[in-house]
């Protein structure tokens, strides 16, 4: 089996997937992953695909898993690289990759990341005002979906 | 018949997960043997791959034939999955897409047509399956 190396980019990780994936080493990279998002605080995943010459449906699962399990650890995932070939078989196998965010290169994909952060900066900033706001008399409905804000 | 095996067929056993690998290789240097095209070549491996799987994860364990074709000028590769497992007792209902026995999406097998010219599927409760699939190059 092979390990797939993981590289902090910086609050971003980054998997480049260079080895004819087997069933273990996909499973070992999901583990792998969620340990090192907890224990580095990464708030994005990029998974680049470039080297990779076929996704079937039990790898292209793993990416929507990665994705969800991300998702619950408070990160976001992007696939990038995909060959044309590659996408062309996963539509025809009917594997819609639903849930999965996707970009053509890494670098768009830490694009997508970094603004995915700010969108999230901002919503937490408006959060606190209302918040701040609640004290004011206004939005009594908004103040009981936030009451820990 | 002008159906030629244009040389000897390659018999690899289905096992364990790397054997998975190993089909997907097998089948992808006799795709680029015929002379497919990538994305005919990807078609072909990717359904080999859904198929090997079956046949491990259903099947328990089994063996592919992989061989090069020749017909009327067009070259091809055919792929021949078979297990001893346990069969399929409603393939109608098995080729479904979205049927799934359990463990996966219910792609692997409606897909895999997809993904192919020609598909056969033979499949006995208590006996066992096989899993036949051709490319041709276009």
């Amino acid at each position: 089996m092979d390990r797939v190396p993981l590289l902090s980019l910086g609050d971003s990780l980054l998997v480049s997937i260079q080895v004819d994936l087997d069933d273990e080493t996909v499973l070992a990279l999901q583990q792998d992953l969620a340990e090192r998002i907890v224990s580095t605080g990464a708030r994005g995943v990029v998974i680049d695909i470039s080297g990779v010459e076929i996704v079937d449906s039990f790898i292209g699962r793993m990416f929507g898993s990665i994705a969800s399990l991300s998702r619950v650890l408070d990160a976001e995932t992007v696939v990038v690289g995909m060959r044309p070939a590659v996408a062309i078989t996963l539509v025809e196998l009917g594997l819609s990759l639903d849930g999965v965010r996707t970009a053509l290169d890494v670098e768009r994909g830490l694009a997508i990341l970094r603004r995915l952060a700010a969108e999230r900066r901002t919503r937490d900033a408006e959060e606190d005002d209302i918040a701040v706001d609640d004290h004011g008399g206004e939005g009594g409905e908004v103040v009981t979906a936030q009451p820990w804000a | 018949m002008g159906l030629t095996a244009s040389d000897s067929a390659d018999e690899l056993d289905i096992t364990c997960g790397d054997d998975v690998v190993r089909v997907r290789q097998l089948v992808r240097s006799r795709a680029q043997a015929a002379k497919l095209s990538l994305v005919d070549q990807t078609k072909l491996v990717t359904a080999a791959s859904e198929l090997a799987r079956n046949t491990l994860v259903h099947g328990g364990s089994g063996r592919v034939i992989v061989e090069n074709l020749s017909h009327n000028g067009r070259a091809g590769v055919r792929a021949v999955f078979s297990d001893d497992g346990p069969g399929i007792p409603d393939v109608q209902l098995a080729m479904t897409d979205g049927w799934t026995s359990g463990t996966g999406l219910g792609l692997g097998l409606s897909g895999s047509k997809r993904l192919v010219d020609e598909f056969d599927i033979d499949t006995e409760v208590g006996r066992g399956t096989t899993v036949t699939v051709v490319k041709w190059t276009r």
